[in-house]
C-alpha cells in the first residue's frame, strides 16, 4: 500500500481545496491518520473507496473519541529585566487547547487486501449542536456506528439517512460517553400523576394532636 | 349490523384464502421477548398480509455502557469484562482485546502461549458454529432435537474451557503477552478425543439437515445478500463469505501464528440464508484441520512474556485498533491510551452489531416467518449487540 503521504498528495489532486493533515501516532501500533476537512470529506471519502490503486471499500470501525478541554504547561526561559540588569528567567507558560469531539475511521481494502487507513474529523466544539458531515451515503457500514456516535457523544452527521437514538431510549437527554457525563440520581424518573398522589400523602405523615379524646373512650370501655 | 360487515358478507362472492389484502401496512412489533430473537431484541415490522415492506431494528435492552466501563478500569479490568460482550465466545473476545493492548504496547507473545490461544480460538468457533446451527433449527421448528444434539458437543467444549480456565463460558483465560495458565499433557489428551470425534459428529447433523427438505424450502433463496451490498455495509464473517467475497482475516492479516496452518476459506454461492448454514458446517471441518496440526506442532516454554508489568500496567501513548476473525464476524478493539492506567478511550468494534445493518434489506418482501430464519442465520448475540 501506499505512504499516507502519497495517499495524502493523491487526495488533495483528486479533490481540489481539499485541506488534509497527517495527525501522527507515536505509540508503537504505528497507525497514523489523516484529518479531513468538513466540506470536502465526502468527496475524499469517495477518492478513497474507488481509486483502483487503494479501494477502501470496507470501512470497518467508526467512533467517536471526546477531547476535552486542555491546558499544557510549559516552562519557556524569558528575558526580563530584575534589579536593573537583564536576566534570563524561567517561566511557566500555559497553553490552551480547546476541547473537540472527534469521529475516527477505520478503513480497510477487501478487494486489494490492505489497510488500515485512519481517517478523522474533528467539530468546532464540544456544544450540543457539534457537527460533521456523514460518510453513511459513502460506506454504509457507518450507518449503525454513526447513530451510535450520535446517541452516546452528540455528533450531528449531516446528510445521515435515519438519525436517531440506538442504544439509549429516546427520551434520554444526555450524551453517557462523554468525559464530563454525571450520570443522573434516578435514571427512571419522569413526572407524573403518581407525584400528586405524593403530595396529598404528606397531609397523612402531619402529626396528629395529642389528645384528640381517643384514651378517653378506650378508658370507659375498660 | 351493517358497521360490523357481517351482512354483506352473506351476499357477497367467496374471497380466496390466498387473495391479496390491498390496504393499509399492519405494524407489528416483534419482541423483545420472542423466543426467536436471540435475547432482547426488537424489530418494528410493518406489515402487507404476511410480507414484510418495512423493519426497523430496536435495540439497547442490554446496554450497559460497556465502552464507558472499560475507560474506567484498568486496562487489565476490562478483560474478564470483554468475556460478557459474546457470551458464547469469551475466548476470542479475549484474543482480540489482548491482541490490540499487545499492539498498542508493542507487547510480543511467546510461541506455547500463541499455540494455545490457536487452539482455544477454534475450539470456540466449533462450539459457536454448533450451537447456531442449533439455534437455527430450533427457529424453523425444529424444536429440541438438533439444539439437543448440538448442546450435548458444545458441553463437552465448553468442559475443557472449565478444567483449563475454571469458567465454562466466562474464561478470563488470555493476558497481555500470553495466557494465564499453561496446559498440561492430560488436557490435550482430554481435547484430542473430542476433536477425533467430532467430524463423526458433524456427518450425522449435516446428514440430518443438509437434504431435508423442510429446511431447504426455509432457507434456500430467502434473505440473498449480493456481495456489493455486504462489502459497502461492512459484513463480516461468515455472512461476508456466504455471499462469495474471500476476506477471512486469519488468512488476510495472518495474525498470531495463522499463516502457519494450512486451511481453505470455505465461500458461499448465493448469499443466501442456506450458504450461511452450509458455510459454518465447511467451517467447522476446517477449524478441526487447524486444530489437529496445531495440537501436534505446540512446543514446550513458557506460557507468559515475562517482561510485561501485569500490576500498574501503563502503554506509552499512542493508539492503536487491532482485530481477529471471532465466529461471528471481525472483532476489533480501538484504544487510544493518554499514557495513564486505564485507556482514555477504549471502543469494541462488535461484528453482529454492524451485521444488522442490512437486516432490513434482506428481510423486505419475504414473510413474517422468513424474518425468524433470515435473523438466526445472522447471528448475533445482545450481549454484543448492545454492550
Amino acid at each position: 500500500m501506499q505512504s499516507l503521504d502519497e495517499i495524502k498528495a493523491r487526495a488533495e489532486a483528486a479533490v481540489p481545496g481539499a485541506k488534509i493533515e497527517i495527525v501522527p501516532n507515536p505509540g508503537p501500533a504505528n497507525q497514523p491518520s489523516l484529518l479531513l476537512d468538513h466540506e470536502h470529506a465526502g468527496a475524499v471519502a469517495l477518492f478513497l473507496r474507488d481509486d483502483p490503486a487503494l479501494k477502501l471499500d470496507h470501512c470497518s470501525n467508526v467512533t467517536g473519541v471526546d477531547w476535552l478541554d486542555r491546558k499544557v504547561s510549559k516552562k519557556v526561559k524569558v528575558k526580563k529585566v530584575v534589579d536593573g540588569a537583564e536576566k534570563e528567567v524561567e517561566e511557566s507558560q500555559e497553553e490552551f487547547f480547546p476541547g473537540y469531539l472527534e469521529a475516527v475511521y477505520h478503513l480497510f481494502s477487501m478487494t486489494l487486501k490492505h489497510g488500515p487507513v485512519v481517517i478523522r474529523m474533528r467539530t468546532a466544539d464540544r456544544a450540543q449542536g457539534a457537527q460533521l458531515p456523514s460518510l453513511t451515503p459513502v460506506w454504509r457500514s457507518a450507518e449503525f456506528q454513526e447513530r451510535e456516535i450520535f446517541d452516546l457523544y452528540g455528533i450531528k452527521f449531516d446528510g445521515h439517512p435515519d438519525l436517531r437514538r440506538i442504544l439509549m431510549w429516546d427520551e434520554f437527554e444526555d450524551f453517557p460517553m462523554r468525559k464530563d457525563y454525571r450520570e443522573p440520581d434516578d435514571y427512571e424518573y419522569e413526572p407524573t400523576p403518581h407525584d400528586e398522589v405524593l403530595e396529598k400523602a404528606k397531609q397523612h405523615y402531619t402529626p396528629r394532636p395529642q389528645l384528640d379524646g381517643a384514651e378517653n373512650l378506650t378508658a370507659a370501655q375498660q | 349490523m351493517s358497521a360490523t360487515g357481517f351482512h354483506e358478507l352473506e351476499g357477497a362472492p367467496p374471497k380466496a384464502m390466498n387473495a391479496r389484502i390491498e390496504g393499509d401496512l399492519m405494524e407489528v412489533s416483534m419482541g423483545p421477548q420472542h423466543p426467536s430473537t436471540h435475547g432482547v431484541f426488537r424489530m418494528n415490522v410493518a406489515l402487507d398480509g404476511e410480507v414484510v415492506r418495512k423493519l426497523k431494528p430496536v435495540f439497547g435492552y442490554l446496554h450497559r455502557n460497556h465502552e464507558k466501563i472499560g475507560e474506567n478500569t484498568s486496562y487489565l479490568g476490562s478483560m474478564p469484562y470483554t468475556d460478557r460482550l459474546d457470551y458464547f465466545c469469551s475466548m476470542t473476545n479475549n484474543w482480540a482485546y489482548a491482541l490490540s493492548v499487545e499492539k498498542l504496547a508493542g507487547i510480543e507473545v511467546p510461541e506455547r502461549a500463541e499455540y494455545l490461544r490457536v487452539i482455544l480460538a477454534e475450539l470456540t468457533r466449533l462450539q459457536n458454529h454448533v450451537s447456531l446451527l442449533g439455534f437455527l433449527l430450533s427457529d424453523m421448528g425444529a424444536w429440541g432435537t438438533p439444539l439437543m444434539y448440538a448442546f450435548r458437543e458444545r458441553e463437552k467444549i465448553l468442559d475443557l474451557f472449565e478444567s483449563l480456565s475454571g469458567s465454562r463460558m466466562m474464561c478470563d483465560y488470555m493476558r497481555f503477552g500470553g495466557c494465564r495458565v499453561d496446559a498440561g499433557p492430560d488436557w490435550f489428551a482430554r481435547a484430542q478425543k473430542i476433536i477425533d470425534a467430532f467430524p463423526r459428529f458433524l456427518d450425522e447433523f449435516e446428514e440430518l439437515i443438509v437434504s431435508n427438505e423442510i429446511l431447504i424450502a426455509r432457507t434456500q433463496n430467502v434473505g440473498k445478500l449480493s456481495a456489493e451490498l455486504a462489502i459497502n455495509a461492512g459484513i463480516t464473517g461468515p455472512m461476508l463469505r456466504a455471499s462469495g467475497v474471500n476476506y477471512d482475516l486469519r488468512k488476510v492479516d495472518g495474525y498470531g501464528i495463522y499463516p502457519r496452518f494450512k486451511f481453505r476459506i470455505p465461500l458461499g454461492d448465493h448469499g443466501d440464508c442456506y450458504d450461511r448454514l452450509m458455510l459454518r458446517a465447511l467451517e467447522m471441518r476446517e477449524s478441526l484441520g487447524i486444530l489437529n496440526q496445531a495440537m501436534k506442532e505446540i512446543p514446550a516454554g513458557p506460557i507468559m512474556n515475562p517482561k510485561v508489568k501485569v500490576r500498574a500496567f501503563k502503554p506509552p501513548i499512542g493508539e492503536a485498533y487491532g482485530r481477529i476473525e471471532g465466529p461471528k464476524g471481525e472483532l476489533g478493539f480501538y484504544l487510544i491510551s493518554d499514557g495513564g492506567a486505564s485507556p482514555y478511550r477504549y471502543r469494541v468494534r462488535p461484528p453482529s452489531f454492524i451485521n444488522l445493518t442490512v437486516l432490513e434489506d434482506l428481510c423486505l418482501g419475504h414473510t413474517v416467518a422468513d424474518v425468524m430464519v433470515i435473523l438466526g442465520s445472522v447471528d448475533i448475540v445482545m450481549g454484543e449487540v448492545d454492550r
